[in-house]
């Protein structure tokens, strides 16, 4: 097994790369896309090698970018679009919540659209205003749509495919300041390591159960090294699939240690977190210790980049919610 | 501001107004025929078959709207929006068509969807409220109704751009070169959604005609509240030809929508037309237009009627007799009759196939939630 070293950023060209090569019904379009590569540089390549109808630079016109890709799809293409930032997805929010989402439904099972919306998200990366949100509650509370995100190299090459190839409409959320880590593995392998719409259990543990998804992932990590030294062991979950919600890996884990910690960057008021927390309750109330702890990003707007350092759940954070659940 | 932007701004598209020099006319109100130097030729080789069979549709499609209507009011139908004084935009237009071009309609083009050979029970199944659609859009190359005002701009943009990227436009081969069409309103026109379109069609000449049916009210707002120049001119902006023509002169319609599809097929990109018309009847069936527009108004609007105009000129030609007008009639008694029983013949699906459709792969969400509630119903079956 070849194994290549490369960052998340490139493991999502190079999952596209793979898609287009494999079915030329797979187009992309968004703001800046073709020659520039994007502002993250993601599709760096792709026009020159696949030409400007699959790789298309699209007017700068969100609503637009996400409901001609819906035409396309009509017409039997595959779109990818690319939403440049979280924060800008919103003039297309009518399109995908009201459009996108049902357009399968309108006409009971006759119509498939087949897209992607990629969202670079989260913060960390000392932007303005807009720069730095997590909006995947939105999307994962819109039935009809798919909510995916990736937290790491390999899973980035493998999910982007997999999203591709889904014939649901699938929101594709890309933990932006996490774009340059770096990760091996074997970019030509068979297949997949598993299902898009699967949880993974990063790290197994057996005191407390800490979930989480996208840029956070990594964090969870950290925070999972530092408290083993301390003599407790964290079992992190990496989600991936925020909709659908893969439960059952978590009520499992939480059935094993008794004690559960969710952490998000988005506002902790209505999102994944919340939804975990009340499953969870619903399921697995005998086997809890402790309430489900949430560590998640200030319920106020997305604070100055300065300041985002108070807002951003860190390993302290997190450490803080183990501390929480243990002291049940 | 100078005399110029004043006097711009003061001309308004006055509702009762007779459309000004700028519209495409080839009937007069009276069902005179006037020649147009530009659009005869579109009309010139339509047989007295052809135009006794345009205004068969025209009939047809006024009394599949005055059955919806009555169905709402005899509580059928949750809700009808009227196509009333606009079946010659509809039909005019849809006739238009080759068969594989595509339509992307609103909620108000019963009318369309009749003469893409579409079964009139579908607008009724929507509006009874047994599916939000249901049809397969390929069957008839008619797109589902979309009922958030204008956003079918953009999804007719993105078709059209699919078009061009399969390499069906400009190869000179009618059954290959395709357009798209896309309907919407005066209302529609102030939506951001219709302005991207123009935007997206522009720049990569897609082969779309956005047809603007101005029935001159949204809902209570008359045309001028939506635009300060005629809305044909809108396109101008946006660098592709508009157009302006009579909405209720079924052979302009024709005439001019054939020759817009043409110039989309052919490579040159969208054109705008506007299809200058009336809604004589409410928005909706929940509308009250008593409210907000005087009834002189309707009644100057009763001289421009699409349906005797061409009756008149059939007639005046001596292309239709008494015989012919009133075999229609006959045939649209039998029709209605056909679509109310059709109409309370319609099934309610059982609740449980809600969750059938709302992905096309296997969703676990899906598959749990029609169990519980199969699980649900089934327990009352046992307590009784």
């Amino acid at each position: 097994m070849a194994t290549t070293k490369m960052t998340l950023a490139k493991s999502l060209t190079s999952g596209m790369r793979k898609a287009m090569e494999r079915d030329p019904k797979v187009v992309l379009i968004g703001e800046d896309i073709g020659k520039l590569g994007g502002v993250f540089r993601i599709t760096e390549g792709l026009q020159k090698d696949f030409g400007e109808d699959r790789v298309i630079d699209s007017p700068l016109a969100e609503s637009g970018i996400v409901g001609t890709a819906l035409g396309m799809a009509l017409r039997g293409y595959r779109p990818v679009c690319e939403i440049q930032f979280d924060g800008f997805v919103y003039p297309a929010f009518d399109q995908i919540v009201s459009q996108v989402a049902k357009m399968h439904a309108r006409g009971l099972g006759a119509v498939r659209v087949p897209m992607v919306i990629r969202i670079p998200f989260g913060g960390g990366i000392g932007s303005p205003e807009h720069h730095s949100e997590s909006p995947e509650a939105y999307f994962a509370h819109t039935a009809g749509l798919r909510t995916v995100a990736c937290s790491n190299p390999e899973d980035a090459h493998w999910m982007i495919q997999q999203a591709i190839e889904c014939d649901d409409p699938v929101i594709f959320f890309e933990p932006k300041r996490r774009y340059h880590d770096k990760g091996e593995y074997d970019v030509d392998a068979a297949a997949a390591p598993r299902g898009l719409f699967e949880a993974n259990v990063v790290r197994a543990g057996t005191d407390v159960t800490v979930v989480g998804y996208g840029p956070v992932v990594k964090t969870m990590l950290e925070a999972a090294a530092a408290a083993e030294t301390e003599g407790t062991s964290l079992e992190v979950i990496d989600l991936r699939s925020l909709s659908p919600l893969p439960i059952d890996v978590i009520t499992a884990s939480v059935r094993k240690t008794g004690r559960l910690v969710c952490v998000q960057e988005a506002s902790s008021f209505l999102g994944m977190s919340s939804e975990i927390s009340a499953q969870v309750t619903e399921q697995c109330f005998y086997d809890l210790e402790a309430p489900v702890i949430r560590v998640a990003g200030a319920n106020i707007p997305y604070p100055p980049s300065r300041m985002e350092d108070n807002f951003l759940p860190d390993l302290d954070r997190i450490l803080d919610g183990v501390d929480r659940a243990l002291a049940y | 501001m100078s005399d110029k932007a004043v006097a711009e701004r003061q001309e308004p598209t006055p509702s009762v107004g007779d459309g000004g020099p700028d519209m495409i006319q080839l009937l007069t109100p009276e069902g005179q025929r006037v020649s147009h130097p530009d659009y005869d030729k579109y009309v010139e080789n339509l047989t007295a078959d052809d135009l006794r069979s345009f205004y068969r549709d025209l009939v047809l499609i006024r009394r599949l709207d005055a059955e919806g209507y009555a169905l709402q009011r005899q509580g059928e139908l949750g809700l009808w929006p009227s196509l009333l004084g606009q079946e010659a935009a509809q039909v005019g237009s849809g006739r238009a068509l080759r068969p594989h071009d595509f339509v992307f309609p609103t909620y108000r083009e019963h009318g369309v969807g009749f003469v893409r050979g579409m079964d009139p029970q579908s607008s009724l199944q929507l509006f009874r409220g047994v599916s939000q659609g249901g049809w397969d859009p390929k069957e008839n190359n008619f797109h589902l109704y979309t009922i958030v005002i204008g956003a079918q701009a953009l999804h007719a943009t993105g078709y059209a751009m699919g078009v061009k990227m399969d390499g069906n436009v400009g190869t000179g081969d009618p059954e290959r070169d395709t357009a798209v069409i896309c309907y919407f309103g005066d209302g529609a026109s102030s939506q951001g959604d219709v302005s991207e379109a123009f935007v997206y069609a522009a720049s990569f000449d897609a082969p779309v005609v956005f047809f603007c049916q101005n029935n001159q009210w949204a809902i209570s707002e008359p045309v001028t509240k939506q635009t300060r120049i005629p809305l044909f001119q809108r396109a101008r902006g946006f660098g592709f030809p508009g157009l302006r023509v009579d909405g209720n002169d079924i052979l302009a319609t024709y005439a001019v929508t054939k020759h817009c599809l043409d110039m989309a097929r052919s490579g040159n990109g969208p054109v705008l037309v506007e299809a200058y018309t009336y809604r004589m009847g409410a928005h909706t069936t929940a509308d009250d237009p008593t409210k907000y527009r005087i009834s002189a108004e309707v009644e100057q609007w009763k001289f421009r009627d699409p349906i005797l105009r061409l009756k008149s000129y059939l007639a005046h030609e001596g292309m239709a007799d008494e015989s012919f007008f009133k075999a229609v009639d006959e045939e649209a008694d039998g029709f209605a009759a056909e679509l109310r029983a059709g109409c309370l013949s319609l099934e309610t699906m059982p609740g449980h196939t809600m969750w059938d459709h709302a992905y096309a792969e296997d969703h676990p969400v899906m598959e749990a939630e029609r169990a519980a509630f199969l699980a649900y119903q089934a327990s009352f079956e046992e307590a009784n």
